[in-house]
């Protein structure tokens, strides 16, 4: 079991609150992705979560259990951090054995469970190295290898790609979902890139200055965000925001388009704009284009779109996929 | 510098440098040598000549040789115990965060300002007199009877004195240390269920080892030379060292020509026990 219940979280550094009241539902065997711009407090939210920072209020349930004051090591839980944090002057096999040796856990059991991790990760062949003999993405394997021993009931991830090169990344992103597969274990994953929270979560939670902004599906806050920051946050680029006529038009203070949704023509259409710069990428072309009146916008053509800086475009939003805020930034239904 | 020219123009730049250091250090080794085949005493400078090996031989066979010898160990074993003990404490409390850190660390260094002859008298007149001293006091306020620190033990006790100037370089440089252990190691120990005691042990310690080696070479080099401490003490006859017995040939027996046999002999066994203890660090380090 592994289900995970925060109940009116705080945290309060000195008089600046970190975490403002967090209520959160965790169900066995989610994959749960914390996303967030950076000091919005997600990192703050796994710590309070692992029991490495003291909640100001609010508790802490695992499995239906306060463990709000229950020290980090009997929560059941396992962390991966963003520095791998793996011990230098021990072997890999050491360094996986760590937390079974501080359980007093007897020798041919270690032995037994290091092997099984070691094949689970296919680290059979560095067991004896030290961490500093071994790639970015092996330490990183390590690092997973000493949560999985532990036979977590849950497993907690500190941004554990971000110290790796982009293909790596993608690499590490896939062995994770996999892992995630294969244990069925509930885990937790704090990123602030959202392609990685897109592709990894079942669910996802959105946090902005403390506060949960907004949770779901992947696809439920893109196609549904609940208010603007989520909107901006979610999709890239980022989506195209606008106020003023176009907006009052539909009735809002403020109107959403992502990208994808703007239909594009040389002759008429609502907005003219001229373009600024088109980014060609082969699969997409990204258009920069001046809005008359509107002001910035970016708009995004499958395939190699024939647009150049300086032409005269036309650009008109699918009008199902618009999104209308009020005046507080709230999704108006 | 990656040029010929510039790396003959390096050449002649650092080149007064390297004679006037080179003259600093050969031309008192080239003397003292020089010395040291000399039958040369200052009671009756006129009867001088060469000696060959005998002032070697005679320092060698000096009834204070082999327990000076011994006392020169002990004394280097004595202080690094106290100061790597002491300096792991220490710098593991003042790694905490504490009102004051900043006074309170500047005072933990303090004593390694003070000269070694002023804090020997310190030590000696205020701390270890057994009448006046302060651990008189203490002795006699639990009815106890002061002990006479110089004549009872006064290997220990210049032990404790030159220990208690060498704890603050070993505190600095094992603070440091500590300083640099990474954050998230403490997070992972803690997750892990590591407690106090195994965290020193198993991570906290490891960390250590090489800052500690460092501190063992270059206390060693400079510890093998102690001096004021005994002298000041007046323990010379007691637990001298082998730089006190260089001392007492040259003052109290006005003998220069074994004085400096003596000093050559102290030299080659500092050399020997520093290029052993380079070696052993410098794997240390490689690792």
């Amino acid at each position: 079991m592994g289900s995970i219940q925060l109940k009116g979280v705080r945290k309060d550094f000195g008089t600046v609150a970190v975490i403002k009241g967090v209520d959160l539902d965790i169900k066995d065997g989610e994959f749960v992705v914390f996303v967030g711009p950076s000091g919005c407090g997600k990192s703050t939210l796994l710590r309070l979560i692992a029991g490495l920072e003291d909640a100001t209020g609010g508790q802490v349930l695992i499995d239906g259990k306060d463990v709000t004051e229950v020290g980090p090591s009997e929560r059941g839980l396992a962390m991966v951090f963003q520095s791998y944090a793996l011990y230098p002057h021990m072997s890999v096999r050491k360094n996986i054995a760590f937390p079974l040796m501080m359980a007093k856990t007897p020798k041919d059991q270690i032995d037994a469970k290091v092997a099984k991790a070691a094949a689970t990760l296919n680290l059979g062949d560095y067991l004896d190295r030290r961490p500093g003999q071994l790639s970015g993405g092996q330490r990183q394997r390590v690092a997973i290898g000493r949560a999985i021993v532990r036979d977590p009931t849950a497993f907690l991830f500190d941004e554990p790609l971000s110290n790796l090169d982009a293909a790596l990344r993608v690499q590490m992103r896939v062995e994770i979902g996999e892992l995630h597969g294969q244990l069925k274990k509930t885990m937790i994953y704090v990123t602030h890139d959202q392609v990685e929270a897109m592709t990894m979560a079942d669910k996802i939670v959105v946090l902005d200055k403390g506060a949960v902004a907004q949770v779901g599906s992947p696809l439920t806050l893109y196609n549904k965000p609940d208010n603007l920051f989520v909107a901006r946050f979610i999709g890239s680029p980022t989506m195209n925001v606008l106020s003023g006529a176009a907006a009052a038009k539909r009735g809002a203070a403020s109107i959403g388009v992502r990208p994808e949704h703007v239909d594009v023509s040389t002759t008429a259409g609502e907005w003219k704009a001229k373009v600024r710069l088109a980014e060609h990428l082969g699969s997409d072309t990204f258009v920069h284009a001046d809005v008359e009146g509107a002001g910035q916008m970016t708009v995004r053509r499958e395939g190699e779109a024939a647009l150049h800086a300086g032409d005269t475009i036309y650009l008109t939003p699918q009008e199902p996929r618009v999104h209308r805020f009020d005046a507080a930034g709230l999704r108006v239904a | 510098m990656a040029t010929r020219q510039g790396q003959a123009l390096g050449r002649l730049a650092v080149a007064p440098a390297v004679a006037a250091l080179a003259a600093w250090s050969i031309v008192p080794l080239a003397l003292a040598i020089y010395y040291a085949f000399l039958h040369y005493q200052l009671d009756n400078p006129d009867n001088t000549f060469f000696a060959g090996w005998s002032n070697f031989y005679y320092f060698v066979t000096d009834p204070f040789f082999a327990k000076d010898l011994f006392n020169t160990v002990a004394l280097v074993l004595l202080v690094l115990a106290i100061t790597i003990a002491g300096g792991v404490l220490l710098a593991i409390l003042l790694d905490r965060p504490m009102w004051g850190q900043g006074i309170v660390r500047v005072m933990v260094i303090s004593p390694f300002f003070i000269m070694p002859t002023v804090s020997a008298l310190v030590w000696k007149n205020l701390m270890m007199h057994p009448v006046y001293g302060f651990f008189a006091h203490v002795w006699r306020a639990f009815g106890l009877t002061p002990v006479d620190w110089f004549a009872s033990i006064p290997l220990l006790s210049v032990g404790i004195i030159v220990g208690w100037q060498w704890l603050p370089f070993a505190t600095l440089i094992l603070l440091t240390a500590l300083q640099s252990l990474d954050l998230e190691q403490k997070d992972a120990a803690q997750m892990d269920g590591a407690g106090t005691v195994d965290f020193f042990r198993h991570i906290t310690l490891p960390h250590l080892m090489r800052p500690i080696t460092v501190v063992i070479l270059i206390e060693t080099i400079f510890l093998l030379n102690v001096f004021a401490e005994i002298k000041v003490t007046s323990v010379g006859g007691l637990a001298g060292n082998l730089t006190y017995l260089v001392f007492s040939q040259l003052n109290d027996a006005n003998d220069v020509g074994e004085a400096a046999a003596g000093g050559l002999i102290a030299v080659v066994l500092a050399n020997l026990v520093s290029a052993f203890l380079v070696r052993i660090v410098g794997r240390n380090l490689e690792a």
